[in-house]
């Protein structure tokens, strides 16, 4: 233990203090120079791990497309490209095609994306510009929550209360007045079930809704507030502020959500397979049952037997990973260029 | 009087668009709203102290739900023992080293997609990698496949709260002499420790809910086990195999661990932000 006086002891070694011999002082500096040598070490050990890491996380995308690949193999050699065109699925006959889930997929995320784009481009408004201050942190905090709840709890939500009520008090108002129009008539004939493709199109409009407004929400504060400023001080209106300053300035982040969105909508698993109802039957009608990649794979899979089966799931995992891929890095692109030019005006 | 004509129209347009986002507003609450109350309605009675207590019963049976939650949070802690070190260290590269790099810009763009990449097909990777090795389904593989889904989100938000780290404090303590790897762990780390540990809560928020990679990893198992290396109960797959299920006493098993989950969830979420909040207030 150090007595008080000995702590207060200042360090600076002045004339004072008793010399030390020159042989302690050589060893001292051999000290501090396998200290610095230590330390240069640990430093090089700490980047390498780093960027050792951050390497491996690339090797992981990379081994996740080849296990991919390798996973679909048999499939891909037992149907070749005729398995994009091809509507069977029959396990029993291993005749197995990616027409209908495909189609399910892409029509499904695109309903949603036409219904969840407006609602959310009204919910960023909302939040960047009418939203009163107290309100403002709540509110968003509110819509940042419903990303937030896991989608199995949309999928029963979406089953048990959603699809009844929809049954029953919209889709016969559906196939009256809709279901009699030429051309998109056929689109919305057929049984009043509840569960179907329109049903999960619009569950999943609901899912992505926070996604896509969250990251409008962003992009549209990222508005220089001078610009702003200055329309208004010419008169504009608070709608021609947003649709003639905030939107143009924002255009290609409000695209960048939109794509994040379409990514989401794209990969989205259990709240679509609790309502589509897992039909491999491809029918024009948006009210009958169909099937998506995702669900057919969370379905399916484990169930899957033989060798082309799981092949073919996999091959259609593959297909919807090379989907979102895409659509994410044109995202990830339009966000990227949103923030370059951000950063070149400030 | 085309003068007022305009005004007006150029009034009326723009009182037509604020409803409509305020509109848009309500429409989305109502989402939220009707979700958190079905959930309230049908998850209340049914929760006991049952659920808590007792495992999952076979149909016609009562029973809990001890098990999957147990499971749940095993697989859960698990994952992220595993993906939050590595995403920290990975955000760091991202933030302190790799800046300007062509590495560190290509491994942001990556993570930005794992971030948003499909649940489903994590789980399918590791099916492939790890189930279809070992022969069987385990926990491990469950927790590496959540894993896989958090580190993204940690590297993230790691790299956001490093950047906001001001500059002044690596140099200050760079004159005194310490070492790169000290001024990251001492330094650097403890000024974004409150937004570091948001990214954790929030990626241990999404993970928790998770349902589909756990299918094809950690599966299910009606019965209690403690065994890492075997199938293992856990809430997600749980209530997805109970709400598609015929039978009502299942069901309503499934409401009570869904009211469980999203009550989990939410919270999480809400102490995150707060955390930040109050972070950044101070």
């Amino acid at each position: 233990m150090l007595t008080d006086n000995e702590k207060w002891m200042p360090l600076i070694v002045t004339e004072d203090t008793p010399s030390q011999p020159l042989a302690v002082e050589a060893s001292n500096e051999d000290y501090l120079d396998r200290k610095l040598r230590n330390q240069r070490r640990m430093d090089a050990a700490f980047r390498g791990l780093t960027r050792l890491l951050a390497i491996g996380l690339l090797g992981l995308l990379l081994l996740m497309i080849m296990t991919l690949v390798a996973g679909s193999m048999p499939a891909i050699k037992a149907f070749g490209w005729k398995f994009f065109t091809s509507t069977d699925w029959d396990p029993v006959a291993e005749q197995f095609g990616a027409m209908v889930p495909l189609y399910g997929t892409l029509v499904t995320s695109f309903i949603a994306l036409a219904i969840a784009v407006p609602i959310s481009f009204g919910i960023a408004l909302f939040l960047t510009e009418l939203t009163p201050r107290f309100l403002k942190v709540p509110l968003g905090i509110a819509v940042e929550l419903l990303a937030a709840i896991p989608s199995i709890i949309y999928g029963m939500w979406g089953l048990f209360v959603f699809a009844p009520f929809f049954a029953k008090n919209i889709q016969p108002w559906m196939t009256q007045n809709l279901g009699e129009l030429p051309l998109i008539g056929v689109l919305f004939k057929g049984p009043s079930m509840g569960i179907g493709m329109l049903t999960a199109s619009l569950i999943l409009a609901v899912m992505v809704i926070p996604f896509i407004s969250a990251v409008m929400r962003d992009v549209f504060e990222l508005t220089p507030s001078l610009l702003k400023e200055s329309a208004y001080g010419l008169g504009a209106t608070t709608w021609e502020v947003i649709s003639k300053i905030v939107v143009p300035h924002s255009k290609v982040g409000v695209v960048g959500g939109v794509m994040l969105g379409l990514g989401r909508a794209l990969g989205e698993t259990m709240a679509v397979t609790f309502v589509i109802g897992n039909s491999h039957e491809l029918s024009a009608s948006l009210m009958m049952p169909g099937n998506t990649i995702s669900s057919a794979l969370a379905n399916e899979f484990t169930e899957a037997v033989g060798e082309i089966y799981p092949a073919a799931l996999i091959e259609l995992g593959l297909v919807l990973f090379l989907i979102t891929f895409v659509v994410l890095a044109f995202a990830k692109f339009f966000l990227l260029r949103m923030q370059k030019r951000e950063g070149a005006i400030t | 009087m085309s003068q007022d004509f305009l005004y007006l129209r150029r009034k009326l347009t723009n009182r037509i668009a604020l409803f409509t986002a305020m509109l848009a507003m309500v429409i989305g609450l109502g989402f939220l709203i009707a979700i958190l109350w079905t959930l309230l309605k049908n998850g209340m009675p049914a929760i006991s102290k049952r659920v808590f207590t007792e495992i999952t019963p076979p149909p016609g049976e009562s029973g809990g739900l001890l098990n999957a939650i147990f499971g749940s949070i095993v697989i859960t802690g698990l994952g992220t023992l595993i993906g939050t070190p590595i995403g920290i260290l990975i955000g760091t590269y991202l933030a302190e080293f790799g800046r300007g790099s062509w590495i560190a810009s290509t491994v942001r763009f990556i993570n930005g997609i794992l971030l948003s990449a499909p649940s489903v097909i994590i789980g399918f990777f590791v099916y492939a990698l790890v189930v279809a090795r070992m022969k069987h389904f385990s926990a491990y593989a469950g927790a590496c496949a959540l894993a896989i889904i958090l580190i993204p989100v940690v590297v993230n938000s790691t790299e956001n709260m490093l950047r906001l780290v001001p500059n002044s404090l690596r140099e200050a303590a760079a004159a005194l002499g310490a070492p790169q790897w000290k001024i990251t762990v001492m330094v650097t780390y403890r000024a974004a420790k409150a937004g570091i540990l948001t990214g954790v809560l929030l990626g241990v928020a999404r993970i928790g809910g998770e349902s589909a990679p756990l299918l094809f990893t950690a599966l299910n198992n009606q019965f209690w086990s403690t065994n890492l290396s075997s199938a293992m109960a856990n809430l997600p797959v749980t209530i997805f195999q109970f709400a598609m299920s015929p039978y009502e006493d299942w069901q309503s098993l499934a409401w009570a661990g869904a009211l469980l989950i999203t009550s989990g969830v939410l919270l999480l979420n809400i102490i995150a932000r707060t955390l930040l909040r109050r972070k950044a207030m101070g």
